[in-house]
């Protein structure tokens, strides 16, 4: 990066650790962080969406509709989430595979599970085993940013689940005194008025996501936690110019202090938008407002 | 080979009893149960005694957050906020390397870079941050009318809060402990994926479930098992504490009595 660190083994003490901060491999560690914001920003909208129809479908009158809600919501309680990672990485995978497989290859006729092995014709496997690396790349984190989804949206369906019966029933039946449809009362009136019943558990939800991303390493992403494992770990002077000790407990440490800044930062905002969110409303907090102002 | 047999060799794999090699191929139905069962007695191993140790340390937490001593005060709450504001992952992999940092100053840290040891202390330190604050929010609740009558029957200091204060806090404060105690226990499945190596390959039920899942090529067999046997625990853990929250509530009316209403709070 600069022009000292021609020879690294003439340098020492802070110089030496500037130019060690800044070799390739650093860079790499430094633009994984990016990963994670581009995990968190794509998420977080797709988790509320999943969440969006996972709630309004537990809420339907056609029953099959209403059980499967239920059951999405249901199923994350009781199973820790992290199996969840681990089996929907495959499982969507294979699901995917299988789909293009019946579709591109109808003649085909041995099983596909043989044994211990998932066999579908080249044309079906994905990505396609010619294809570039960063084209693995960009399906690996494809599935990653899907399985997320799936998880956080269960949990956003059930805040979701519980906002939308926050909402005073008698809004729903002067909707219904007024003439309006189902459609329309849910649409016109539930909808905008469950936001502020859901805030709090939505915000709790953005803290357990923003705590819940290093776990991208199991889904076999190069993240952060890859990178420090890889960078801090015995550096030999046979391979490397920058030789140094075990250094992943101080990689660790950083990143700690990372996420311990994330958290802090998003608490912040957090309240900040709670306060502008709960003036003027009929709830305690809007009361306790206007005690202060009054 | 029957189901016994598979039983009977396998059942107490995790902690080393039993056949040392786990199945190479052609893995059963069996197989899969009876290890991944196997590996549950880690989970609630971890659970059980983290949750135990840190009810203590989170009363204690929760008591100094309210301290009026500013040192108190501060250090408790930044206790509190490290281990809440970080990921747990990043926690037992940062604990396992700076355990192994120790044992080379002093072989006195050995067992603290095994997972029965060091893993729980992560675990134990983790729930007892969260179970404080759950426990502080549950101290600031606590009626005024309860410390005033207290105050006026002449009660003060530590019998004070034996015989008034902690009762009532643990009562306010249980549902939400409840759901602290089962996300403690799915927290669990996260230590042999975290550095801690699982010595001898006796691992936790997520550990076995993955390797099925590995060895198999086919995640929809050992996964919904794992999944099934969470389930029970989860049930278990709500029945339990259940009977702990009708004790804290038996003096309440029995219409004035909260039944345990759990909802998805935390998870690490």
């Amino acid at each position: 990066m600069f022009s000292y660190c021609a020879d690294p083994d003439t340098l020492s003490g802070l110089t030496w650790l500037s130019c060690y901060l800044t070799t390739g491999k650093h860079m790499q560690f430094y633009l994984s962080f990016g990963t994670v914001l581009l995990l968190l920003a794509i998420t977080a909208p797709s988790a509320l969406l999943f969440g969006f129809f996972g709630a309004a479908s537990a809420r339907s009158r056609i029953w099959p509709v209403a059980w499967f809600g239920k059951g999405y919501i249901a199923i994350v309680r009781g199973v820790p989430d992290i199996a969840f990672f681990l089996f929907f990485v495959i499982a969507l995978d294979q699901g995917f595979e299988w789909v293009r497989h019946q579709v591109l290859c109808p003649d085909w006729d041995q099983p596909i599970r043989q044994g211990n092995d998932f066999i579908v014709c080249a044309q079906a496997k994905l990505p396609r085993g010619n294809t570039a690396q960063w084209v693995h790349e960009v399906y690996g984190f494809f599935l990653a940013v899907l399985t997320f989804s799936i998880v956080f949206g269960a949990f956003a369906a059930n805040v979701l689940f519980g906002a939308m019966r926050a909402v005073p029933h008698a809004q729903i039946e002067t909707a219904e005194a007024y003439g309006m449809s189902r459609r329309q009362t849910f649409w016109r009136i539930l909808v905008p008025q469950m936001w502020v019943y859901a805030l709090p558990g939505l915000s709790n939800l953005w803290m357990v996501l923003v705590k819940a991303t290093p776990l991208l390493f199991l889904l076999g992403i190069e993240d952060i936690v890859y990178w420090a494992r890889s960078l801090g770990g015995t550096a030999n002077p046979r391979f490397t110019e920058y030789p140094h000790g075990d250094w992943r407990m101080w990689y660790f440490l950083a990143l700690l202090i990372f996420y311990l800044g994330f958290t802090r930062i998003s608490e912040i905002y957090l309240e900040r938008l709670m306060l502008k969110l709960t003036r003027g409303q009929a709830t305690s907090g809007g009361e306790a407002q206007r005690k202060v102002t009054a | 080979m029957s189901c016994w047999q598979t039983v009977q060799d396998y059942g107490l794999r995790s902690l080393g009893i039993g056949e040392r090699l786990l199945p190479r191929e052609g893995f059963t139905l069996c197989e899969q149960v009876t290890l991944i069962g196997s590996g549950l007695l880690w989970n609630i191993y971890f659970g059980a005694l983290a949750l135990l140790a840190g009810f203590f340390l989170a009363t204690a937490l929760a008591v100094g957050k309210g301290a009026k001593n500013r040192a108190i005060r501060k250090s408790a709450s930044w206790f509190i906020f490290v281990f809440r504001g970080s990921p747990l992952f990043i926690q037992f992999f940062f604990a396992y390397f700076a355990f192994l940092q120790l044992k080379s100053v002093s072989p006195a840290f050995d067992p603290f870079t095994s997972a029965w040891l060091g893993a729980l202390i992560v675990l134990f330190f983790n729930t007892a941050a969260y179970s404080g604050e759950i426990f502080y929010g549950a101290l600031r609740s606590i009626p005024k009318g309860d410390i005033e009558a207290a105050d006026a029957y002449g009660f003060s200091g530590w019998p004070r809060f034996r015989r008034i204060v902690w009762p009532t806090m643990l009562r306010l404060a249980w549902p939400a402990y409840t759901n602290e105690a089962i996300f403690l226990f799915h927290a669990t499945t996260l230590v042999f994926f975290s550095g801690f190596p699982a010595w001898q390959q006796r691992g936790d039920a997520l550990y076995y479930a993955n390797f099925f899942a590995d060895k198999t090529f086919n995640p929809f067999v050992p996964y919904p098992i794992l999944a099934g046997y969470f389930i029970l625990l989860t049930l278990g853990i709500i029945a339990f504490f259940g009977l702990i929250n009708r004790r804290l509530n038996r003096h309440l009316p029995q219409s004035a009595r909260r039944g345990l209403k759990l909802r998805i709070n935390i998870i690490r």
